[in-house]
């Protein structure tokens, strides 16, 4: 896939506000059909970075288009052409269900009729509500009114901003099985979520930290990033079990993960055997009860901590 | 997007706010109603013109033009004279037991004085620690004084007032007449710029403006949609403030109605463009709330001459009253309501409000950008 084609392109852009530094150098683009993902903490930039493709901020630097059209010149027909639903439930509470669609239908030029098919899917689901008030309906349901709203003039890219923050478990999935429908109907669909598990329904991801691109890649590759054997460790206490494996003095990294913590060791050509035998040896010799380690496989959790860790490491080399 | 389109859009958008202005029913009912309300409670609380008052007079030496005075308060009947004496000794205690408003003291040798056409000296004291009321006292009793004047055989210009009060200029007979222009110009502010400020800054604060910004919508559709129903809810409230006058306090209408609905619109717009503005300028209702409060309620309450004339206003404040649109607007309904004025009298009032509308829409649309931030 060229660039050229590429819906949504963005180039060394940057975004201040004042004296903090929203986005940084960012680079990247989503290509034509693609579910793309911007997965990081809240406070990243990722709704900066959407702001600036639906034309609601100019970047300071660099530059950024929408289907072929920058976003500082062209946004009429950007406007026109693109859905976007905020992070916040952003309809009028006090408007039925139909008629913020109808409303938002028209805004955009269009009619709810016009548009039908295209929500079909995720409007019959809340359909049967109509008339009900938008404020007074579930979460997952003023999500999916939020979605059809945003779909009703047929985009042809969507931008969601954290559509499943604030939703139950089996709504999001839910949810996200709906995107994969839209997608395969041709549709572009750029979603930032601060849920890792979530990347793994998205085609690429973009790692957001700070205001920068930590990386970009399929989700499974992004996990194939982190750079050192990777250890599941079991200890009781669990808290000791922490601090005892943060004092040995291969140790790179010690999170916690569920039950488990995440260990990695700095010797990249150890054999992972020789690594365990050590590990617990260290945890026995310090009162660690029930030492259990063994070797896996890390994910894009794992990778997201590893860079993140590198990035603020270069930083402090850097402010130093 | 085709015109019909965008035709299309601001209609949606018009039928959408007027929803969120009939779903609001304590809102709408306040809204509806406030017009009623203020017209009888100002009519009946804030009123400055007096009955009964009381008068002292001192009269040195009594002679026929003294008493043809005298004759004249007493048959007014508005004034009861408490005390009457040969020297002004007895005012002090008098004013100060509160037992009389206005004292008339007149000098020695009125009639002669008349006569030979040298200056005759008549003092005029009044009570003014209320300010307004002090002064339409001081009218009414210049007025008796003045009426005995113009009756008088020959040589009038003869006789000399010295009112001693603090001076305000307030050429009121009937308080009431005067308040219920101020009351339109009130309730219009609050309809327009307070109501505008406060849905526009609720769209931001909910979010939805980030959509209709994202919209194809142009400002100008967001600001036409979100101010037509209120300039309605506006003409209604003009009607409502007309009928209870009339209906309560028989104040009468001896204009035309048509230029005072025009002017109204007019002001209307002004009130609407500073909403925006003031909408434009601020993050949450709130503060909408408040900067509408300060920099439209209380100017239009206080810097207007609707209560407090503004001749009687320190220098700067009488300045700073001139960008006020309310002063000119109740200068337009009183113009219009008590003198039956007409274009030919109002044109320049009218065409401040004009240039106001015209410099406040240009701001306003400037501030409210077609972007964030």
């Amino acid at each position: 896939m060229n660039q050229a084609s590429s819906p949504v392109v963005l180039e060394g852009v940057r975004k201040t506000f004042g004296s903090t530094v929203a986005l940084d150098d960012v680079t990247l683009d989503v290509h034509a059909g693609e579910l793309f993902g911007l997965v990081g903490p809240d406070g990243g930039g990722k709704t900066t970075l959407f702001r600036i493709l639906t034309t609601l901020l100019v970047p300071d630097a660099g530059t950024a288009t929408v289907l072929g059209r920058d976003v500082v010149r062209d946004l009429w027909e950007i406007r026109r052409r693109v859905g976007y639903m905020p992070g916040r439930f952003s309809l009028y509470p006090d408007l039925s269900v139909e008629e913020n669609l109808r409303f938002f239908a028209s805004v955009f030029g269009t009619t709810l009729e016009k548009g039908y098919d295209i929500i079909a899917p995720i409007y019959q689901q809340i359909e049967p509500f109509k008339e009900r008030r938008a404020g007074q309906l579930s979460g997952g349901m003023k999500q999916k009114l939020a979605l059809s709203c945003a779909l009703v003039h047929r985009p042809e890219v969507l931008f969601l901003d954290e559509p499943t923050t604030g939703v139950d478990a089996v709504s999001r999935r839910e949810f996200w099985d709906l995107l994969h429908d839209l997608q395969a109907s041709g549709l572009t669909i750029v979603v930032s979520t601060p849920y890792m598990d979530e990347a793994d329904r998205c085609d690429r991801v973009a790692l957001v930290q700070t205001g920068r691109i930590l990386a970009i890649d399929e989700p499974g590759a992004v996990g194939a990033r982190f750079p050192r054997p990777l250890f599941a460790v079991h200890g009781v206490p669990r808290h000791a079990t922490i601090e005892a494996l943060r004092a040995f003095p291969h140790a790179v990294s010690v999170h916690p993960f569920g039950d488990t913590l995440h260990y990695s060791d700095a010797r990249v050509s150890l054999a992972p055997a020789q690594v365990i035998t050590e590990v617990r040896e260290w945890l026995g010799a310090r009162g660690i009860a029930e030492v259990a380690v063994t070797p896996i496989a890390p994910g894009i959790e794992d990778a997201f901590m590893a860079l993140m860790g590198d990035e603020s490491d270069a930083t402090t080399a850097g402010a130093a | 997007m085709r015109a019909p389109e965008r035709i299309q859009a601001l209609a949606a958008f018009v039928i959408k706010e007027m929803r969120h202005i009939l779903r609001d029913r304590q809102t709408l009912t306040i809204l509806l109603l406030l017009p009623l309300a203020q017209v009888v409670l100002f009519g009946f609380a804030i009123r400055t013109d007096v009955n009964d008052i009381r008068l002292a007079i001192v009269d040195a030496a009594p002679d026929d033009a003294t008493l043809a005075l005298r004759a004249r308060f007493t048959g007014n009947g508005r004034f009861r004279i408490v005390a009457t004496a040969a020297t002004v000794d007895v005012l002090e205690p008098l004013f100060r037991r509160g037992e009389a408003d206005v004292a008339l003291v007149i000098a020695p040798g009125l009639a002669r004085a008349l006569a030979d056409g040298t200056p005759a000296r008549l003092q005029l004291i009044t009570d003014a620690s209320n300010p307004n009321t002090g002064t339409t006292m001081q009218t009414y009793a210049g007025a008796v004084i003045r009426t005995w004047q113009a009756a008088l055989p020959g040589a009038r210009q003869g006789v000399t007032i010295e009112p001693q009060v603090r001076m305000l200029f307030n050429p009121t007979l009937e308080s009431v007449n005067l308040f219920v222009p101020g009351l339109i110009a009130l309730v219009l502010t609050l309809v327009t710029a307070q109501m505008t400020a406060i849905s526009l800054s609720r769209e931001k604060e909910r979010g939805t403006l980030e959509i209709l910004l994202v919209s194809p919508l142009r400002p100008w559709q967001i600001i036409l949609g979100k101010v037509a129903p209120y300039l309605l809810l506006a003409f209604a409230n003009v009607v409502t403030a007309l009928v209870a006058a009339w209906v309560v306090f028989r104040v009468p209408f001896r204009g035309s109605l048509l230029l005072l609905l025009a002017a109204s619109t007019l002001y209307a717009l002004v009130g609407l463009a500073l909403g925006v503005l003031i909408a434009a300028r601020t993050e949450s209702q709130r503060t909408a709330m408040m900067g509408s409060m300060i920099g439209t309620m209380l100017p239009s309450t206080l810097l207007s001459g609707m209560i407090f004339p503004i001749a009687s206003l320190p220098w700067p404040l009488q300045l700073v009253s001139n960008i006020v649109p309310a002063r000119w607007f109740i200068v337009i309904v009183r113009g219009i309501m008590l003198k039956g004025a007409g274009v030919v009298h109002l044109w320049q009032e009218l065409l401040v409000l004009t240039v106001m509308f015209t410099v406040l829409l240009a701001v306003a649309i400037r501030s409210f950008r077609a972007r964030l931030a």
